[in-house]
């Protein structure tokens, strides 16, 4: 990213790979950075048609329909979206977390399956991780974000198919969501990483209601018993619940601030044989 | 004098899931009955307790799930948790609930939401076979299990059911769990499935 004059720049001319990360991380920088400035950033898109493409099959042109400026990529008559397993989705109200529930139920099971190995049933576990995921948004951001998910061959990184869903959200992150309530406690060791430790691994909120706080904790439960990998990263802090085959430190500090918060999870295929697993 | 609820209240939640939902279901064309988020858990709750307003003194109260798809934890949070927290809260329950259609994808969230608040409900598992769902010991299962396989128990059956204290406690304590119905004029403990039987 560059800045020229008032404006930014997202240069993604020579980007040759995209992921959700990656998708929804350019539509979270360039509502950041227009949210600075008096103009929308500029996109400069992927010369790559295949990237392109991608991204339009994904729907994050629609997406950034008033967040970037860019030229509209030229529709191919192969527009098909049947093998995306959530394109990007806004998520900023309750409608919202329906719609990706409903959308995603026409697909997850077809591609958890086929591509994953997992049972019929995960279907509805991956729509119940996905629905608290987005309330996650709604319920401590405060503020809009998006989610989008898809499936991925890592025949190189792991070996496996997996499945990568990614939520980020411009609010006010889990230090902010937090810090009235239980920042007390922790004197000066609060901070960043002290707030994702408190709601990563305790389940605090700032609710004080006994029922709330359980989504993440049930989302780290449900990612570990798939042999999934789940990081969140807020204000300069990453924290995350690795498996074996990911080398992701749990807790980093440090970081350039990341306003809001990014959730990131992989879900693999399902081992048959145990000596395939492990090697990214 | 504390008898048998006449008429128990059979209240289908994807009714009242349409209900809730109107506009967000145009919205998004939904194929699916889903009961999330917190938000609309709480409308549906609300929605529920509606309906018992005029139920009774005693209640005993339906709530079936058969035709809901999905339902995450902070609706199973909402809709079950909730609901009865806030009836035991106020002493020995006047209102009960049986759970219909709590089958295998909706196990999971019930059992934590319930566990987490320490709660404990009767449910439909399979198609007629009841179960205890939530936080229980395994005393309070064995002496639910025998009632529920007897229907109900009289007085003189319970000191011969259960001979041990112990066991006759944990009866007791079905009963202001909310989890068995007492007749305060018979003494007579009955099973909640027999009593909203003739609804299934």
């Amino acid at each position: 990213m560059e800045r020229r004059g008032e404006r930014t720049l997202l240069d993604a001319r020579h980007l040759r790979w995209v992921d959700p990360d990656g998708m929804v991380g350019l539509l979270l920088a360039g509502s950041i950075a227009g949210r600075e400035q008096s103009v929308l950033p500029r996109l400069g898109l992927p010369e790559s048609a295949d990237v392109t493409g991608y991204l339009a099959r994904m729907g994050f042109f629609e997406a950034a329909h008033g967040v970037l400026d860019f030229e509209a990529p030229a529709r191919r008559a192969s527009g098909g979206r049947s093998d995306v397993l959530l394109e990007i989705t806004s998520v900023a109200s309750n409608a919202d977390v329906h719609a990706v529930v409903d959308r995603v139920q026409g697909q997850a099971g077809m591609i958890l399956s086929s591509k994953l190995g997992y049972p019929a049933s995960a279907a509805v576990q991956f729509s119940v991780m996905l629905s608290e995921l987005c309330q996650n948004i709604i319920e401590h951001a405060e503020a809009p974000g998006w989610v989008a998910a898809q499936s991925y061959n890592w025949a190189k990184r792991l070996g496996r198919f997996v499945v990568v869903i990614s939520v980020m959200d411009m609010g006010r992150g889990f230090r902010g969501s937090l810090m009235e309530e239980h920042s007390a406690r922790y004197g000066d060791r609060w901070g960043d990483a002290t707030a994702l430790e408190a709601a990563f691994l305790h389940g605090l909120t700032r609710f004080p209601d006994s029922g709330r706080g359980q989504g993440i904790q049930q989302i780290r439960r449900q990612v570990r018993k798939w042999d999934g990998a789940i990081t969140i990263r807020s204000g300069t802090a990453r924290i995350g619940q690795v498996p074996e085959w990911d080398d992701t430190p749990p807790l980093v500090d440090g970081l350039s601030p990341l306003p809001g918060s990014q959730i990131s999870i992989v879900l693999p295929a399902m081992v048959r044989d145990p000596e395939v697993r492990g090697g990214a | 004098m504390r008898e048998l609820p006449r008429d128990p209240i059979s209240i289908d939640v994807n009714e009242v899931l349409g209900e809730v939902l109107g506009d967000v279901r145009k919205s998004v064309t939904s194929l699916y009955s889903s009961l999330v988020t917190r938000q609309t858990g709480r409308a549906v709750r609300a929605a529920i307790e509606m309906q018992l307003v005029g139920a009774g003194k005693v209640s005993l109260s339906l709530i079936d799930f058969s035709e809901v798809a999905i339902i995450d934890f902070s609706c199973a949070d909402e809709v079950v948790a909730k609901l009865l927290q806030q009836y035991l809260d106020e002493g020995p329950p006047d209102a009960f609930f049986v759970f219909r259609g709590v089958h295998e994808p909706h196990r999971d969230q019930i059992e934590t939401v319930l566990r987490r608040q320490g709660l404990a409900a009767v449910v439909e598992s399979h198609p007629g076979i009841f179960a205890v769902a939530g936080e229980h010991s395994d005393l309070e299962g064995h002496v639910w299990t025998v009632l529920e396989e007897r229907g109900s128990v009289t007085e003189e059956e319970i000191e011969q059911l259960f001979p041990s204290s112990t066991d006759r406690d944990a009866l007791t304590g079905l009963v202001v769990r909310g989890l068995a119905f007492r007749s305060h004029g018979s003494g007579r403990i009955t099973a909640l499935s027999r009593l909203v039987h003739h609804l299934l």
